[in-house]
């Protein structure tokens, strides 16, 4: 059947629906009930991870192919199966969802006290979903679960966010569904022509380049606004100060990836002369997106803003490497996608830390807390560091591969994402600054206790990933390289016999 | 053991920072000073063993990636370069955790100090052992990021918090061109790995870039980067501020060590830069107007650390042209003394704030010499090596770059060798200047001060008198292996000289005028410094008053920071307020805001056209009917 022996990409996605039902199904008073509900999420989002780490040692990386596949009659007579499959490109994101969850479960442990039982199911459905995004193979179940995404993080947002909480859901819940409209209209067309929604079938289906062309706006439509690149990322900033912390990390971690993954699994390999023809286009909007919004969160007086927008510009570096067609960009793109699905996330649940104990995203309202708290100080520097890609942590290796693989596209090019390198420096140390060092002037501060052991444990495997992936890439970036390279062949492949027709 | 000398340091930081809490203060001290004294052993044999013995070796570790041809190894090179400079980082480095123990002894987290002073060392460390750009940059970033926590060690200070900022975003305006110039590498080369790019160089030489010479355009890119790191001209601005930093990071750091990175890269990428003559007459210039514009602020700044600060960026920039004019050896040996006698003025600079409790400002000082005699006779000793004044090691270093600056015959050279031989004459002008109005004179501290003038530990010393005997001993001893008689055995092609270049030759013809030179105008400039402040002590304030513009012009060091502040700083700030509030805010929000908005207003337009009348309805169903046809006709008509 697949590498595993047994349907474990199934069981991935739906072990947390289980996991959500069952906790649906508990009783009791309200106390005995949010701890009866941590505890149950818990247990399960760990076994989940623990299975999703078959995947990292039974992931065969010389195969470019789709692996661990799986395939169910659906809805035959419309060209629609089940079909669930990893490759190079999807197989880590799926790791990053798994470790995330508990993480996040665990870092809401004391902070969610209210409808606890509830924010639980929300947790484990949005693991099923986000799972379930990036193994899919068949494009309408990559839709129902890709659209699915949206519910439960709505719903995070909208009932344990902060004051302006419904606002900022429906921003971001509409934001998003616009753009998607647009490409679930793309795919009905790709449906109509190709009578498959199958996605490595759609892979092998060529398209008429003038066609590309629209093709290629409506899911730009839908994954512009997921990545979100500029102008249309003014529903993050609003949605991660209204989330609550692990929502944020969720946000940052996970769901941002979900455009850059949509251009690298449809736009790229379906569409390869739209993408040539967009390539300057994207390559502007990455650039405004670097220096721009590391311009702004320059500005920003909530840690959290400034977080979200420094995602912004570490997406702009996302979005210029994939455009940039080539393996080192591509495999920058990727490695950028997942340090910083570490290290955005982390950086939220630094901020959540501090929330927790002063209620609190202010700026002004810190100073000084690395003294009282000098292992939380530690931690955050870290995480600040490798957000502004310093070698030896997360950061660098795939800044330093866009980088490269932008300046054979254009110096200019390169020299627009490097100019990150120094804003990025100084919105996170100012922030830093402004945060951890200085004199205590708020007496409040004085009191405040360093890290539990909780928060220790939230944070420790992510301190341990940020500077194995700084220090030893090679193991990560050994997934994508058969499978990116195969995308590259294919592009440039399809890019010359375009060229030898005549075109 | 190689591998001992970069990664005992490292062990050394990890247990001073993450069990200095368990294991206290005083254990945590001496294991990093342990930690680094084995490194010490190590980088020493290693120096005898790669340098002296010729045996260079390279140590693979670990692959970090490999990616489309990108391949990048955790590797050490030893080669005679990096044993010189693995062996001389070491020995200060050591020198420098000794007597730090005595000089933080009332500091309440020495372990994080000596975490991060050890943390240093290793990516210093890193940097000099490197074998390709990518490790090279790590060690570069590495530096930065230890040298960002040092400077703001006391980061309840707000300057302290200032500057260390400033130091790591002024030094990542530099690692950005460092960055391209990787990159270019990679595209030029097909490598970052230095074996593979200098095997390649005669291959890839006609190579261009927009139309430039390929090997002009990355060897000026790296240049820039080497200018953030090493203060030149334009992005020195953070040296000076980072003497916020306790005086031991001073010494290691901004004398001895970091700064010198920018001279060893474009030393170590001598074989590119043999071939990129217009980014060597770049580096001349840039090298000799950052010595001599830095040593003219040195004579007017009044606070200790500060003049020694600007008297390094000063010496960097005769690294610099030295290696501008293709005498990379010059440099890398004046690069070596310097690191003696500059940490050696350094840490006697800490000694005199020691003993005048946290005082900095020489003019409340003087009259303290016969009361630290140690500090004072070493203080000298660094000052007689800094001012070139001969068989100090000053003297062999200095005086072979400015004769290779006059041996280049070239319009920069002599240009170097000009703006050189005034920096020397300004360099002992200031450097007695700081002696006398020190140490003598009438004392300008208030009694109390004065009373608890104290000497300095014997911890504190013992480092002072190993460095002012390096200060003393290393040019004379080094001298044939480095730059003379046998420089080519000792170098063993770590260095390259293009074919086309002799100055390595050409040094030694000079003529006889030229050698003499430096002494001439170092004694005299030590003789000013002794009419101006110990015989007529009151001619300088004079003269302040006279050219009050010349005065404060370098008093505010020629207005650089002002300068900086209104180009960059500020408008980047409006700038992102504006991007925010306005573009952010007003125009990217108001399309969803406004969008709806009018669908609420459609909404209730909507409300109001169902007005039940039979009659409106029955109009806006011709209308639609006539539009429908009239489309219809037209599709038809087609």
């Amino acid at each position: 059947m697949n590498a595993a022996g047994f349907p474990l990409l199934s069981l991935l996605t739906f072990l947390p629906l289980a996991g959500a039902v069952f906790i649906l199904t508990l009783r009791g008073d309200e106390k005995v009930l949010a701890a009866n509900a941590r505890w149950a999420a818990l247990w399960t989002s760990l076994v989940v991870f623990a299975l999703s780490l078959i995947l990292w040692f039974r992931f065969d990386k010389a195969d470019h192919g789709f692996q661990f596949v799986e395939r169910l009659d659906w809805l035959t007579d419309f060209g629609i199966t089940y079909h669930m499959g990893v490759d190079g490109i999807s197989v880590l994101f799926i790791l990053l969802s798994t470790l995330l969850t508990p993480i996040c479960i665990l870092a809401s442990w004391d902070s969610v006290q209210t409808r606890v039982r509830e924010y639980m199911v929300a947790f484990l459905v949005l693991e099923t979903m986000m799972v379930g995004m990036f193994a899919a193979l068949d494009f309408i179940v990559f839709y129902v679960f890709f659209e699915g995404v949206l519910i439960p993080m709505f719903l995070i947002i909208g009932i344990w966010g902060g004051k302006r909480r419904v606002y900022a859901s429906f921003k971001f819940f509409l934001y998003t569904l616009l753009g998607s409209v647009l490409m679930l209209l793309a795919i009905l067309l790709l449906w109509y022509r190709a009578g498959t929604t199958d996605i490595p079938e759609l892979m092998r289906h060529a398209i008429p380049p003038g066609l590309q062309t629209w093709i290629f706006l409506a899911f730009f439509a839908s994954f512009a606004v997921k990545v979100p690149m500029w102008p249309f990322h003014t529903w993050l900033p609003d949605a991660h100060v209204e989330a609550p912390t692990a929502g944020s990390v969720i946000l940052a971690g996970v769901l941002l990836k979900m455009g850059a993954y949509g251009f690298l699994r449809f736009s790229l390999p379906m569409l390869p002369h739209a993408s040539a023809d967009f390539a300057p286009f994207i390559y502007v909007l990455s650039i405004v997106a670097i220096v721009y919004t590391s311009l702004v969160a320059l500005a920003q007086e909530d840690m959290k803003k400034l977080i979200a927008y420094s995602s912004v510009a570490h997406m702009g570096i996302v979005t210029l490497g994939i455009f940039t067609f080539s393996v080192q960009g591509l495999s920058g793109a990727l490695f950028t996608m997942l340090s910083h699905g570490v290290v955005s996330g982390a950086l939220f649940l630094c901020v959540g830390v501090l929330y927790d104990r002063v209620h609190s995203r202010e700026i002004a309202r810190y100073g000084g807390v690395a003294k009282i708290m000098p292992a939380y100080g530690l931690v955050f520097m870290l995480f600040t560091m490798a957000s502004v890609a310093l070698p030896g942590l997360a950061g660098f290796p795939g800044e330093l591969l866009v980088i490269v693989a932008a300046w054979k596209v254009n110096a200019w090019v390169a020299f627009g994402a490097a100019l990150g390198m120094i804003l990025g420096a100084a919105y996170a140390l100012y922030l830093y600054k402004r945060v951890a060092f200085g004199r205590i002037t708020k007496d409040d501060l004085r009191g405040l206790l360093d890290m539990s052991p909780r928060e220790h444990a939230v944070f420790a495997p992510l301190v341990l990933l940020a500077v194995w992936m700084g220090v030893y890439p090679q193991s990560f970036l050994s997934f994508f390289e058969a499978s990116v390279t195969a995308l590259v062949v294919r592009h440039e492949a399809a890019l010359s016999a375009a060229r030898l027709a005549g075109m | 053991m190689l591998v001992g000398a970069v990664f005992f340091p490292l062990l050394g930081a990890t247990i001073a920072g993450f069990f200095g809490r368990w294991i206290g203060d005083r254990a945590a001290q001496w294991v990093t000073v342990a930690c680094m004294a084995l490194a010490a052993a190590c980088g020493m044999t290693a120096f005898v063993q790669v340098a002296l013995g010729h045996a260079p070796a390279t140590v693979e570790i670990l692959t970090f990636l490999d990616v489309g041809g990108f391949e990048v190894s955790w590797a050490l090179r030893y080669d005679t370069l990096s044993a010189v400079m693995v062996g001389m980082v070491t020995l200060i480095s050591t020198l420098i955790h000794i007597y730090s123990v005595g000089y933080m002894h009332h500091d309440p987290t020495t372990p994080r100090f000596f975490a991060y002073l050890s943390l240093f060392t290793f990516m210093m460390l890193m940097l000099v052992t490197a074998d390709n750009l990518v490790q090279l940059f790590f060690g570069w970033e590495g530096v930065g990021l230890a040298s960002y926590l040092l400077i703001g060690y006391w980061y309840e200070k707000e300057s302290a918090c200032a500057a260390a900022m400033k130091a790591f975003i002024v030094n990542r305006v530099g690692d950005l061109f460092f960055m391209l110039g990787l990159a270019l590498t990679f595209w030029v080369f097909g490598s970052v790995e230095f074996n593979a790019i200098f095997a390649a160089v005669e291959q890839h030489k006609d190579a261009t870039f927009a139309g430039l010479p390929a090997y002009e355009v990355i060897c000026v890119l790296l240049f820039l980067g080497a200018c953030g790191k090493s203060a030149q001209l334009g992005l020195h601005t953070w040296l000076p501020d980072a003497m916020e930093g306790p005086t031991p990071v001073s010494a290691l750091i901004h004398a001895a060590t970091m700064v010198t990175a920018g001279v060893f890269l474009v030393a170590r990428m001598s074989p590119v830069f043999e071939w990129a003559p217009g980014a060597l007459a770049l580096v001349t210039v840039v090298g000799a107007s950052t010595a001599l514009f830095a040593a003219t602020i040195g004579c007017v700044q009044n606070d200790i650390k500060r003049i020694i600060a600007y008297s390094t960026c000063s010496q960097l920039g005769y690294m610099f042209f030295a290696a501008g004019v293709g005498a990379y050896q010059g440099a890398i040996f004046h690069l070596f003394t310097h690191a003696f006698f500059k940490a050696l003025l350094f840490l006697g600079a800490g000694s005199v704030i020691h003993a005048m409790s946290e005082e900095q400002d020489i003019r409340k000082m003087g009259g303290i010499w016969r009361k630290i005699p140690v500090t004072y006779a070493v203080m000298w000793i660094g000052s007689l090596a800094l001012a070139g004044v001969p068989y100090f090691a000053g003297y062999f270093s200095k005086d072979f770059v400015l004769e290779a600056a006059y041996a280049a015959h070239s319009g920069v050279g002599m240009y170097a060798f000009v703006c050189g031989l005034l920096a020397a004459f300004l360099t002992a002008f200031y450097s007695w200047r700081l002696i006398i109005l020190t140490f003598h004179g009438a004392p300008r501290a208030d009694a109390h001060t004065m009373e608890h003038v104290h000497e300095s530990p014997a911890v504190m010393l013992v480092p002072l008198l190993v460095l002012a005997v390096g200060a003393v001993v290393t040019g004379v001893v080094f001298y044939p292996y480095f730059v003379g008689h046998d420089w080519q055995q000792f170098w063993n092609g770590a260095i390259v000289n293009a074919p086309h270049n002799h100055i390595m030759h050409a040094v030694h013809e000079v003529p006889s005028w030229v050698p003499l030179a430096p002494t001439v105008v170092g004694l005299s400039g030590i003789a000013l410094a002794y009419l101006l402040y110990m015989a007529m002590p009151g001619v300088p304030a004079k003269l302040a008053a006279t050219f009050g513009g010349v005065y404060r012009f370098l008093l505010n060091k020629w207005y650089f920071d002002e300068l900086y502040d209104f180009l960059f700083v500020r408008p980047a700030l409006r700038l992102a307020r504006m991007l925010w509030q306005t573009a952010d805010a007003r125009i990217i929000d108001g399309v969803p805001n406004g969008a709806a908005a009018i669908a609420s207003d459609v909404a209730q337009g909507a409300v109001r056209l169902q007005t039940g009348r039979v009659a409106n309805y029955a109009f806006v169903m011709i209308a639609g009917l006539a539009v429908f046809v009239t489309l219809l006709a037209f599709g038809a008509a087609r």
